[in-house]
């Protein structure tokens, strides 16, 4: 195939470099539970799923030498937003297990539009990047010394602006979540 | 103050007196009736005071112009002659005695204030028709006469009757002001001046173009507002307005603007014999037919109508022989005598409670009831008839002195076949004249049967008037001699040929009829007595205004005019059917096309425009079963709609490349 | 390695979220596929600063942005779910019909052209 072809002329489609395999294996793992994470008829069950697809993205950060953003990646995803969102089903009294509604009468529709999207996604993204190489080798990009110098040196406005932005959203969950006065 | 000025207060006055009349009629109505006369006699002395000073000999010519006006100016200008001043006088005396009539005979008329303005409004209009030296400004007072009789014929416009005939004699008048409109503007074309001085120096010039055109163009306007044939048809139904309008239309005002308007521009018509002839044969077939028509009315208004629209043949007769002299003569005398009848009738039907001749043929000593209208009634009568020394002998007397000398060609200004016509119709005429004048008198003041109800004595505003009109119809033909200044300087006096002929018949026709009332009232038994008015003891307009309903009997064995007219008389009470005929004519194909439009425009139209609203509706409706409410469909959508574009976009760049 | 590996499973990722945020009738499943969303474009960030050598490493800052306006969108949309949970006693996203049109009182298009009532919007005013 012309893909595996012109990579070759660089270097060897799914090289032999472990990376590249680790790679693959634990992107469809991501994706395999992603696809469980948006299907499953068992509330919980998705959160968890999510669990495993945030973390094998994480494992995608570190094999492409971003090991700060692969903790981060861990901590806050994994670590409070999954937590959040199991809070979240508990409190809207989501039912444990089966839920034979799960899904909306939207699905078919839901199904058509995402499919035409990635098979124009993966379509134009092939045929953009199929020769584009990483090279992984060299300095490592994405260590923690790096990743806080760039971010307290260049980044340091949007840095202040975002906590700002946190605050906001903490005061709005807030003020969104307490009950009123008479309700109590 | 200077002439000029005076003649400008004239026609002023009693439009400021309007005015006045209308602003102030609801808040004090204390002021409606001296605002309604005094104007108006104002007017009346003023217009008497132009009169001397003008004194027939000098033309009166002022104008300014307000602001410029294009290619034709207009100006505001005054013109006056020796006829203008003379009609001028006329109509302020005739109006004053109308107005003065009406203080008594709409006593109790909640409508009177705008009555009474609209009269002077009326009155203020036909003077700025007899002044005005400028045909635009004469067109505008030519057509506020026209809306003021419309308003006043439908005084009563709770009946149906005078409802409709508002409506028609608005319509049958407008009929012919869209031609005379368009002849205007040709006259003004092809003259280059809306001045009356400007238009006849043309003419005198031999400057005009088109004069037969213009002249049947202008004539079709005349016979509009002046009833003659074939367009007289509403002023008998104008008779549903009150008495002394009916007096004000026929006498002074509406049908005498026609006939005044061709006499100042006779040399226009005069340049075309055609128009001439015409005019000749229009006079005639008016003539006699409304003679005859009279003779076979029953409503003593409509009988005065008929003979309005006959007398006004005699002035289109004299104007068709180019004597405008004798046209504005009988004009005047006419205008007196008229208007004294008109009055009169008002009384008399006030006092008889009907308008009915036959119902009044059925009561007796009316006579004694209404003594003022009696012996003013009586001398009018004698005046229409022309029996001397009224006033109309000599006026008829100056028509058929005219005619005659045209038909024996010792006059030019028109053809000699036109004399013939109007002389022969005029003789004729003047039988049937005398026939329906005594046919009228008999038939209301020599009846028989029960005693005339006694309502008390008429108002005095009412019963003086009378007297002061029965002086010019009495008198008037006497100064024949003495006004000759006025009218261009010839002589108006009459002839012996004509004056034994037109007598003579007159009396022949006043025996016959005589002899058959005589024979029929002493074969006929006394017949019952016809209804009359349920309220006779109110003012006398709201006594007329009841009249209008009144049955009239279609048979009466003891009426001289069937006998006389035999076969002739069911054509004639209907006015030869000529209604029907319009109602054929025109009114059924107007209808009909109305009909359509209405059809057209609910049938097609309106079903675009249904459709429209409609289709926008359904749009609306399809785009409301989108709004589900359901997030998820929006989201679906937009997506949706954004990878098309997308994959569009790529497909786009793709197929550029690859080119 | 080959960039298009993580480009693809980006994308593959993305429109695995896009199917969970059309398709699930939860609304904290919905939710949750925003976060994959999210996800998605995080990686893709992330491969093309390692692929670019960018000095500032604008793609690995912004991946840490996007995480903390994730961590701020989750907790605000978890609120307002809750909100909605309590007001309306569910959570499902195809049930939240307020904005709908009301229920079709002139079927003809052709019918009175008389104006409806208004669409209930009492929950709305609570929220």
């Amino acid at each position: 195939m012309t893909l595996a072809a012109t990579a070759q002329q660089t270097q060897g489609f799914l090289s032999t470099s472990g990376v590249e395999i680790t790679f693959v294996l634990v992107g469809l793992v991501t994706l395999g539970a992603a696809l469980v994470t948006v299907t499953t008829r068992q509330l919980v069950h998705a959160a968890l799923w999510l669990v495993v697809a945030l973390g094998g993205l994480a494992v995608e950060y570190l094999l492409l030498t971003a090991e700060f953003i692969a903790w981060v990646q861990v901590l806050i995803y994994v670590g409070s937003v999954v937590v959040l969102l199991l809070f979240g089903l508990m409190l809207t009294k989501a039912p444990i297990g089966r839920s034979p509604d799960a899904d909306s009468g939207n699905r078919p529709v839901a199904l058509a539009v995402a499919l035409t999207a990635a098979v124009a996604l993966v379509w134009v993204v092939v045929d953009a990047f199929r020769t584009t190489w990483i090279d992984l080798d060299g300095a490592v990009q994405g260590s923690t010394e790096v990743t806080g110098a760039v971010l307290f040196r260049h980044w340091v406005l949007p840095f202040e602006a975002l906590s700002v932005l946190l605050l906001a959203a903490l005061v709005g969950a807030i003020v969104l979540s307490r009950k009123k006065e008479q309700e109590r | 103050m200077t002439t000029t000025t005076l003649a400008v207060l004239v026609p002023l006055l009693p439009f400021l007196g309007s005015a006045a009349g209308l602003l102030l009629g609801r808040t004090a109505p204390g002021f409606v009736r001296p605002l309604a006369v005094l104007p108006t006699l104002a007017a009346a002395v003023l217009a008497v005071l132009v009169a001397f000073r003008q004194g027939g000999d000098e033309v009166i010519d002022a104008a300014t112009q307000l602001t410029p006006t294009g290619s034709v100016p207009i100006d505001l200008s005054l013109y006056i002659d020796g006829f203008a001043a003379l009609v001028a006088v006329l109509v302020g005396v005739v109006a004053t005695c109308v107005q003065v009539y009406s203080t008594g005979y709409l006593r109790d008329d909640p409508r009177y204030p705008s009555y009474a303005a609209l009269v002077s409004l009326f009155t203020s209009a036909m003077l700025l028709v007899v002044y005005s030296g400028d045909l635009m400004v004469l067109l505008v007072g030519w057509e506020v006469m026209g809306i003021c009789s419309y308003f006043l014929v439908g005084h009563y416009w709770e009946t149906p009757e005078a409802r409709a005939a508002s409506l028609k004699a608005f319509l049958v008048t407008k009929l012919g002001d869209v031609p005379f409109l368009i002849g205007l503007f040709a006259l003004a074309t092809d003259a280059g001046t809306f001045q009356i001085t400007g238009v006849l120096g043309t003419v005198a010039s031999g400057g005009l173009d088109h004069p037969t055109l213009i002249a049947l163009l202008l004539l079709a306007g005349v016979a509009g507002k002046s009833a003659q044939f074939p367009l007289h048809t509403w002023l008998p139904d104008a008779m549903a307005g009150p008495t002394p309008v009916s007096a004000l239309i026929h006498a002074a005002t509406m049908v005498a603007a026609g006939i005044y308007f061709t006499a100042r521009l006779l040399p226009v018509f005069a340049a075309s014999a055609a128009a001439m002839t015409v005019l000749a044969v229009m006079a005639a077939i008016t003539m006699v037919g409304s003679a005859l028509a009279a003779l076979a009315q029953d409503d003593i208004k409509r009988v005065l109508a008929y003979s309005t629209i006959g007398q006004l043949g005699y002035m289109a007769g004299a104007l068709a022989v180019g004597d405008r002299g004798a046209a504005v003569f009988h004009l005047l005398s006419h205008a007196a005598f008229k208007a004294l009848l008109f009055l009169a009738a008002g009384a008399v039907i006030h006092a008889a409670g009907t308008n009915s001749l036959t119902a009044m043929s059925r009561m007796s000593g009316l006579a004694k009831r209404v003594p003022d209208a009696y012996w003013t009634m009586t001398v009018a009568l004698l005046a229409l008839a022309a029996i001397p020394p009224f006033a109309g002998f000599f006026s008829k007397e100056a028509v058929l002195v005219a005619a005659e000398h045209t038909a024996l060609g010792e006059r030019d200004v028109a053809p000699a076949g036109a004399g013939w016509t109007v002389l022969v119709a005029g003789l004729l005429t003047a039988l049937l004249t005398a026939a329906y004048a005594l046919r009228l008198w008999l038939r209301t003041f020599r009846g028989r049967g029960a005693e005339a109800p006694d309502h008390g004595r008429q108002p005095i505003a009412m019963t003086s008037v009378l007297w002061v009109l029965a002086i010019p119809s009495l008198g008037f033909g006497l100064t024949a001699g003495y006004v000759d200044d006025w009218f261009d300087g010839h002589a108006l006096t009459p002839t012996l040929t004509t004056a034994v002929l037109g007598t003579g018949l007159a009396a022949a026709g006043a025996a016959v009829t005589y002899a058959v009332w005589r024979t029929l009232a002493a074969r006929a038994p006394v017949a019952v007595p016809l209804p009359h008015v349920a309220h006779p003891d109110a003012d006398a307009g709201s006594v007329e205004a009841e009249a209008l309903h009144l049955p009239h009997p279609a048979e009466d064995p003891a009426d001289p005019g069937r006998a006389l007219l035999g076969p002739l008389h069911g054509p004639a009470a209907d006015g030869f059917h000529l209604d029907a005929v319009y109602r054929a004519a025109f009114v059924r194909p107007v209808l009909a096309a109305a009909s359509l439009v209405r059809f057209l425009d609910r049938e097609v139209v309106d079903t675009y425009v249904r459709a429209a609203g409609d289709s926008a509706k359904g749009l609306g409706w399809l785009v409301r079963r989108a709004q589900t409410g359901n997030v998820q469909t929006y989201l679906s959508a937009l997506l949706a709609g954004s990878v098309v574009l997308a994959i569009a976009a790529v497909a786009l760049a793709n197929a550029v490349a690859g080119a | 390695m080959h960039l298009a590996y993580p480009a693809v499973l980006a994308a593959l990722l993305f429109c695995v979220g896009l199917y969970g945020v059309l398709a699930r009738r939860n609304a904290i499943l919905v939710l949750m596929s925003v976060e994959l969303m999210l996800n998605a474009v995080n990686l893709n960030l992330v491969a093309f600063d390692v692929w670019l050598r960018d000095t500032l490493h604008a793609g690995q800052a912004l991946t840490l942005f996007t995480i903390a306006i994730a961590a701020a969108e989750i907790g605000i949309g978890l609120a307002i779910v809750l909100m909605v949970h309590r007001n309306q006693g569910t959570s499902d996203v195809d049930r939240l019909r307020d904005t709908a049109e009301g229920p079709d009182t002139p079927e003809a298009p052709d019918a009175s052209d008389e104006r409806r009532e208004p669409t209930d919007e009492k929950t709305e005013a609570a929220a």
